[in-house]
């Protein structure tokens, strides 16, 4: 099992990916710098301690983490060539993922009814541009979540589907390692 | 709201210069499809070219875009040349905001639609033949690639018939570029111009980058690629790690410009420096994502010219990804007058002059490599010869600049525009060159033009130093760049007329380039290039030319580092075949994809979302259903 994951990362496309994952790190790196630089910047408007709500941070972080545990679960079914186990993991992954951007969805237009939308000051501009942004990759995630259903529905289990399943499960994680550094920088360091 | 969002009929009036370069992408395009339709050649150039994947014609066409391109960019220097050596005294030829959408699209163009499809067109056409593979590792988004650079540079110029185009200088510095004051189209022609071809050249970084570390021939360790392929490995490098910064900082300025965020604003706490840091540190890589490959150039023929292995191949290496590290610690040298201090100008200075270091190692690498060898005169070794003499005296004058106080007085000078133009022309244009005429009988299969080439050389080595040595001194005479109207007690009208007829010579060496082009292909029969013209080393050299589609009939097994001249079987190797070999099949799909991020592109540029949203969908429909085809090669 750990080894077919090896040789999945040692193909082109497998490599392809993180290479790719490489450069989304530089990209989400120029939004964290971005926010660094500005989050002082509230100008009479909303600090980082008065728009964090923790604990409901903490669920959506709880929410996008298991949706990782079930996409793990996910890939050792595909390996397992248990293809109706993936297909129901899948589903709870998508319906975790699918929860985690209602939550964000909420969060975000609560704080624009309170006014403290993304064109009131550079940092609320900036936080929305950080925090949207893994909001935005999660949403493309979730389509390409359901096109990866469709396709294993429709060819069945091939190896091309478990390796469209790893690259798709990459990413996935990724987008998890991503939003635990937003959680501490943004949130929890929100608070201080 | 209205269907067609900002565009309006008035978007088509433009003054009387304006009308004429409208005219000519107008007149440029009808003649074009004039000519496919009467030469009944749009089916070949569909199948053979458009829908192509095979990496070589793909080359092709990226050279073919950066020539028209070039073509354009030129253009746009000569009216600056021609303004700033009339505008003596009164106004010039050329309104103020025309001369500024001149200048911006200059160096839009010149960076990304000539210099960097260039470089892609070469690597293409070299990659996969130096390093014994058949294609590239994902040729379908090769392709996709290619067509989205295509979009960025028609979004360009599709500016000058609707519209306008970015008058803020070539990176759009706000506050200039914020909607307060630049409330027109041409930003976002900008903005969406650069991000569509951005994109692509992400996506081609990351395929060069599969590609090479991926799909080596077997026995081609690391240490026994071509230079070329080092510096290939180092550029794509090198953009994989910078163009995500340019999409950010782009997306930033749309969001700031569309919704009205305050990352760049000058109200409500936007930092119009932080613009300025970001866009510099994708900037500064990019200049060494264009150098890096034309280094690689230099380091395959000198040796071949030379008749002599290269000299010092692990330091050539090690040089390459220490400029591929320091390229990153740099970017502040582009704004030292920004106020950050004495220590940050300090160490980003040093550094400065640290990445010098490895470029110097190179210059006499080659010098050594050269010493005592018997050299060859021809077209590939002067472009060398040209670019050692211009390229040192920018490297110099960049050392100079690097020392913060210097460059306090230099800052934004023309001692600067000739300072970039020494390294951007006299570097990688030459370089370009000279790996076109080290090339093309490989990929053309006929030999150019060997005499009309070296006048080619002279008419552009002779212009270049007349139009851009000038400058230096004007420079130093406190010249601003960017002037439209030059004061009669300056001083500086006599240099700028010298100036003026530099870019006229170097007008001379393109026609004789294009004349240089059409001899070489009239005579084309009577030149035939045989497999190997120049006993080249390398294993481009082994296949036939132009090179059949696979590339390789048997993969070669590489065991030294200049493989044709310990191993000469292997020319025979190469065209034996044994095993069938399966090409991927040609698609339309990274045209059509690549036709809908230009439909969502020209839709946010005028406001039409209907059609942007229309552009997004399809481009991601596309997307989906060609995932579900299943292919041999994704």
């Amino acid at each position: 099992m750990h080894n077919s994951n090896a040789n999945l990362s040692e193909t082109k496309a497998g490599f392809g990916m993180w290479i790719y994952i490489m450069s989304d790190c530089v990209l989400f790196a120029a939004l964290f710098a971005t926010y660094a630089v500005l989050n002082g910047q509230t100008f009479g408007n909303a600090t980082p301690k008065e728009i964090v709500d923790l604990p409901y941070a903490l669920l959506e972080t709880l929410v996008l983490l298991t949706s990782s545990f079930t996409c793990g679960l996910a890939l050792i079914a595909s390996q397992k060539n248990k293809k109706d186990w993936m297909l129901g993991l899948l589903f709870a992954t998508f319906l975790l993922g699918a929860t985690f951007v209602g939550l964000e969805a909420h969060e975000f237009s609560k704080l624009i009814s309170e006014g403290h939308g993304p064109q009131q000051s550079a940092f609320l501009s900036s936080f929305f541009a950080l925090v949207g942004t893994h909001g935005l990759h999660v949403s493309i995630g979730l389509l390409w979540l359901l096109i990866l259903m469709i396709y294993v529905a429709i060819k069945g289990l091939s190896e091309r589907g478990k390796e469209k399943l790893f690259l798709f499960s990459l990413f996935w994680h990724f987008l998890d390692i991503v939003w635990i550094c937003i959680f501490t920088f943004v949130y929890l360091f929100g608070l201080l | 709201m209205n269907l067609f969002g900002r565009l309006t009929l008035t978007a088509l009036e433009h003054g009387f210069v304006e009308s004429i370069g409208a005219g000519v992408v107008v007149l440029g395009a009808v003649c074009t499809l004039a000519l496919l339709l009467y030469f009944k050649k749009f089916g070949w150039l569909w199948r053979e070219y458009i829908t192509s994947l095979d990496a070589k014609k793909i080359g092709i066409m990226y050279l073919v875009l950066a020539a028209a391109m070039g073509l354009r960019g030129f253009i746009d220097a000569l009216m600056m040349r021609g303004e700033q050596a009339t505008a003596v005294g009164g106004p010039g030829f050329l309104p103020p905001d025309h001369f500024a959408q001149i200048f911006t699209a200059h160096g839009v163009i010149m960076i990304f639609f000539v210099a960097m499809p260039f470089m892609f067109g070469l690597l293409n056409l070299m990659v996969p033949l130096q390093i014994g593979a058949r294609d590239v590792a994902f040729p379908f988004i090769n392709s996709l690639s290619y067509w989205l650079t295509v979009m960025g540079a028609m979004l360009v110029n599709l500016s000058l018939v609707a519209g306008s185009f970015a008058a803020t200088g070539w990176l759009a510095y706000p506050p200039l570029s914020e909607l307060q004051y630049s409330p027109g189209v041409g930003v976002d022609y900008y903005i969406w111009a650069l991000q569509i071809a951005g994109i692509g050249s992400l996506l081609g970084g990351i395929n060069f980058l599969v590609t090479i570390i991926k799909m080596r021939a077997p026995g081609m360790k690391l240490m026994r690629m071509p230079i070329f392929v080092w510096t290939a490995l180092g550029s794509m490098s090198l953009v994989v790690f910078a163009f995500p910064v340019l999409t950010v900082t782009l997306a930033l300025l749309t969001l700031d410009r569309t919704i009205g965020t305050h990352f760049f604003t000058t109200d409500l706490g936007g930092n119009v420096m932080m613009y300025v840091n970001l866009i510099w540190a994708w900037g500064h890589p990019e200049v060494y994502i264009l150098i890096l490959p034309a280094f690689g150039i230099f380091s395959e023929l000198v040796p071949v010219f030379s008749q002599k292995r290269l000299f010092g191949y692990t330091s050539m290496v090690i040089a390459t990804l220490l400029i591929v590290f320091l390229s990153f610690m740099v970017w502040v040298h582009h704004f030292f007058t920004m106020g950050a201090g004495a220590d940050v100008n300090a160490f980003f200075g040093i550094m400065t002059m640290v990445i010098s270091i490895p470029t110097g190692v190179k210059i006499f690498n080659w010098l050594f490599t050269m010493f005592r060898g018997r050299i060859v005169f021809k077209t590939p070794m002067l472009w060398f010869m040209g670019f050692l003499f211009s390229f040192t005296i920018g490297g110099v004058t960049g050392v100079l600049m690097s020392i913060p106080g210097a460059d306090f007085m230099l800052h934004n000078s023309l001692f600067l525009v000739a300072h970039f133009h020494n390294m951007i022309i006299g570097g990688v244009v030459f370089g370009f060159f000279a790996g076109v005429s080290y090339w093309f009988p490989k990929i053309f299969g006929f030999m150019l033009n060997e005499k009309l080439g070296k006048l080619v050389f002279w008419l552009w080595i002779v212009g270049f130093a007349t139009a851009f040595l000038p400058l230096y001194a004007l420079g130093i005479m406190g010249m601003t760049r960017r002037l439209d109207y030059v004061d009669p007690a300056s001083g500086w009208h006599a240099l700028l007329i010298v100036a003026g007829i530099g870019a006229c010579i170097i007008g001379l060496a393109i026609l004789a380039q294009i004349y240089q082009f059409y001899v070489s292909i009239r005579d084309r029969k009577l030149h035939p290039a045989g497999d190997d013209p120049w006993n080249g080393r390398t294993l481009e050299w082994a296949v036939s030319s132009p090179p059949p589609e696979y590339n390789f009939a048997t993969i070669p097994h590489i065991s030294e580092r200049d493989p044709l001249w310990y191993n000469p079987d292997l020319k025979k190797i190469v065209h034996e075949k044994s095993a069938p070999i399966e090409m991927p099949e040609h698609t339309a799909m990274g045209f059509c994809i690549a036709i809908a991020a230009f439909l969502l592109g020209f839709g946010m540029i005028w406001q039409m979302w209907w059609l942007a949203l229309l552009g997004l969908v399809a481009a991601v429909l596309l997307v989906i259903v060609y995932s579900f085809i299943d292919h041999a090669h994704a």
